[in-house]
């Protein structure tokens, strides 16, 4: 089929019932149901004491994500471009400085303000890992994961470089949180590489149809409910495919409903690879 | 990279509205800055305020996206008969071939800013508070996406202060991967009271106008604007010469500290050398560099260092936000597109503001307008979170 074919060599997982993406198979898998317990964020132990103490949520959850994929990818991270993608921010952060910003003589925080910009994710995992490689920051909304997918792979395709996915959300403090009612934390982050290697789970090519398929669903109703709540939860009947190690066709993801993403899974037969290899 | 057109450029800033006010203005050497009248805004500083944005009105059938941010955002399509140029493209590609990629820094955060000044006794926000269309990153690169009628891939890079150069890189990318023909770049950023108390918080805010490359620069100048681009992989059937050519992009990040500029601007370096290898250019290719320099001590000392590394001392360079101000996500488009007028009237444009030259800063800073050919201008663009983009434009011979 024609589109942009990358490799996923890691994968990081954090979300409600998802620790990670090693405990998470079974779930995935589906020889286990999907429980909806709240999301733990691990403190980021990459982190320099002062940036883990002013380390918000979105950080936490995008490092920890980060971090799993890397190691299972089993790559160095200090040259590694990067994309990150969430259809919201810091919503801690942006709740107190909203109303600190509505009081008569506003006195704010210069560490909530720095830590306020869409790329403090971005910029922490570089700070965490000293690299200087090319890094981005995206969002459209409840297509975000859609769009980082793509630039991920065409960063790819034009670097012939791996380059590392992280997309997450974070739920609002109320007011916020009744104008955009996201349940809990999700994250996942997938190491794309333009070609298959020892860890390769699987081929994965992208491709813009032009029209708006409905998007794929999960089996499992709690998992389907997940997906349909949180916009970086659109990731999750790829993390099935990838899980279940099956040939996938026509997966499509929830995007600006115009790009018509979809995706096809070949899974990489790790015993052959190994042996040629 | 292989080039790819220019087609139509236009940005709105405290300049004025469109090419022929921005261009006027550099032409006298004139600033937009003023001090703060946003708000009732009692801080000591100047912005960049630009006219009309309140009276944008934008249409009827977009108007749950009605906020500051996209108001700026349909006073700056109007000009320059970009809609027209854009129009032209989708008939050409089609409207799902053509992207849009938009920086922000923070989109239209001022009308939730507002909505928590309105809360209902329960605490909770004001009805008519529309989060997504408004508030959220992506609201500007949806309503120009829809106000365009675009239906390719539409995202928003929101890496602070070099948003809007790093788009320039994702229509690059999708048009070299053949997933798009075209795209509409570019960046709007406006007013707001996050930036204007959080810079302040941080003590960046100059309580004079900016004065980028002065031995005693204290600060930047908030600017809001507008910029658009349209870019197409190259045809047939041009009727009219482009408004020049994107040449290479380079991306770096810092990796060194959240809001302060490596010492020795080593990810600048990296992203510079990234552009001209992109380009398949070497540095002597370069007429003029039209710097970041938002007029912190760090920033433009860090600048200074990673622009002679890379260059020499012998590159005519200025910045231009003694001009517009730090349009912050939106400066990126906003430079580019005074890198196309540069190049288009042969015109270096001087930094303004500068009382005494600062002789620790080792480049060519120019003090006045010079008058001479063009051919190739560098921008540019760093960002918290260690963010560095640059972009090498070309002009049409």
């Amino acid at each position: 089929m024609s589109g942009l074919t990358v490799w996923v060599q890691g994968v990081g997982l954090l979300g409600p019932g998802l620790s990670s993406w090693a405990t998470a198979l079974e779930v995935l898998r589906g020889t286990q149901a999907h429980v909806f317990t709240p999301t733990v964020l691990p403190p980021p132990a990459r982190l320099p004491p002062a940036e883990r103490r002013r380390a918000g949520a979105t950080v936490k959850l995008a490092l920890a994500v980060a971090d799993e994929a890397v190691t299972h990818a089993q790559i160095d991270p200090r040259a590694l471009a990067t994309v990150f993608t969430s259809s919201s921010c810091e919503g801690v952060n942006c709740h107190l400085l909203c109303e600190t910003l509505a009081t008569p003589a506003p006195m704010v925080s210069p560490t909530r303000f720095t830590n306020s910009v869409h790329n403090a994710a971005s910029g922490c995992w570089h700070i965490a890992v000293a690299s200087r490689a090319a890094s981005t920051s995206l969002c459209a909304f409840d297509g975000s994961f859609g769009a980082g997918l793509i630039e991920a792979a065409t960063s790819v395709f034009a670097s012939g470089q791996p380059v590392l996915l992280v997309a997450s959300d974070s739920p609002y403090p109320e007011p916020l949180h009744a104008a955009r009612p996201l349940p809990d934390h999700f994250g996942v982050a997938l190491l794309l590489a333009p070609a298959p290697g020892p860890t390769s789970l699987a081929a994965l090519t992208i491709e813009l149809t032009g029209t708006a398929p409905p998007a794929a669903g999960c089996a499992d109703a709690s998992l389907e409910a997940l997906r349909r709540a949180i916009p970086a939860a659109a990731v999750l009947p790829l993390l099935v495919a990838l899980a279940r190690g099956e040939v996938a066709t026509g997966v499509a993801i929830d995007c600006p409903p115009t790009m018509g993403l979809r995706l096809h899974v070949e899974p990489v037969d790790q015993a052959a690879m190994a042996e040629a290899l | 990279m292989t080039p790819l057109a220019i087609s139509a450029a236009t940005l709105t800033t405290a300049l004025g509205a469109g090419n022929a006010a921005t261009l006027d203005a550099l032409q006298a050497q004139r600033s937009g800055l003023a001090p703060v009248r946003f708000l009732d805004c009692p801080l000591p500083t100047w912005t960049g305020e630009v006219d009309g944005v309140d009276a944008a009105a934008l249409p009827v059938s977009l108007a749950e996206f009605d906020c500051r941010n996209n108001r700026l955002a349909w006073l700056g399509l109007q000009q320059d008969d970009f809609l027209d140029a854009v129009a032209a493209a989708r008939v050409r590609w089609g409207a799902k071939r053509v992207g849009v990629f938009l920086g922000t820094s923070t989109s239209g955060l001022l009308q939730t800013e507002l909505a928590y000044r309105h809360r209902q006794p329960d605490g909770a926000l004001p009805a008519d508070f529309h989060y997504g269309a408004t508030q959220n990153t992506y609201s500007l690169a949806a309503f120009v996406a829809r106000a365009l009628a675009l239906d390719g891939p539409s995202w928003v890079v929101s890496t602070a202060c070099s948003s809007s150069a790093k788009v320039f890189g994702n229509a690059a990318r999708l048009i070299a991967a053949g997933l798009i023909d075209a795209a509409v770049v570019g960046g709007v950023d406006s007013l707001c009271l996050t930036t204007l108390y959080g810079f302040n918080s941080l003590e960046l805010l100059s309580s004079d106008i900016c004065r980028p490359w002065d031995a005693a620069r204290n600060g930047l100048s908030i600017g809001e604007a507008a910029a658009f681009a349209l870019i197409e992989r190259e045809h047939a059937d041009r009727s009219s010469a482009p408004s020049g050519w994107l040449l290479g992009v380079g991306e770096s990040n810092d990796g060194y500290h959240m809001s302060t500029p490596h010492p020795e601007g080593a990810g600048a370096i990296a992203a510079m050398r990234a552009a001209l290898a992109d380009a398949q250019l070497q540095p002597g290719d370069i007429d003029y560099i039209n710097l970041h320099g938002t007029a912190t001590p760090s920033n433009d000392a860090s600048e200074s260092r990673a622009v002679g590394r890379v260059f020499g001392p012998a590159t005519p360079c200025s910045s231009t936000k003694g001009a517009t101000g730090h349009t912050l996500g939106a400066a990126g488009g906003v430079e580019a597109a005074i890198a196309l007028l540069a190049m288009r009237h042969s015109l270096l444009p001087a930094g303004l503001n500068v009382l005494q030259p600062d002789a620790d800063l080792q480049v060519d800073y120019l003090a006045e307008n010079r008058h001479a050919p063009v051919r190739r201008v560098f921008s540019n663009s760093f960002g918290f979170g260690g963010s560095n983009a640059c972009l090498v434009l070309g002009g049409v011979a």
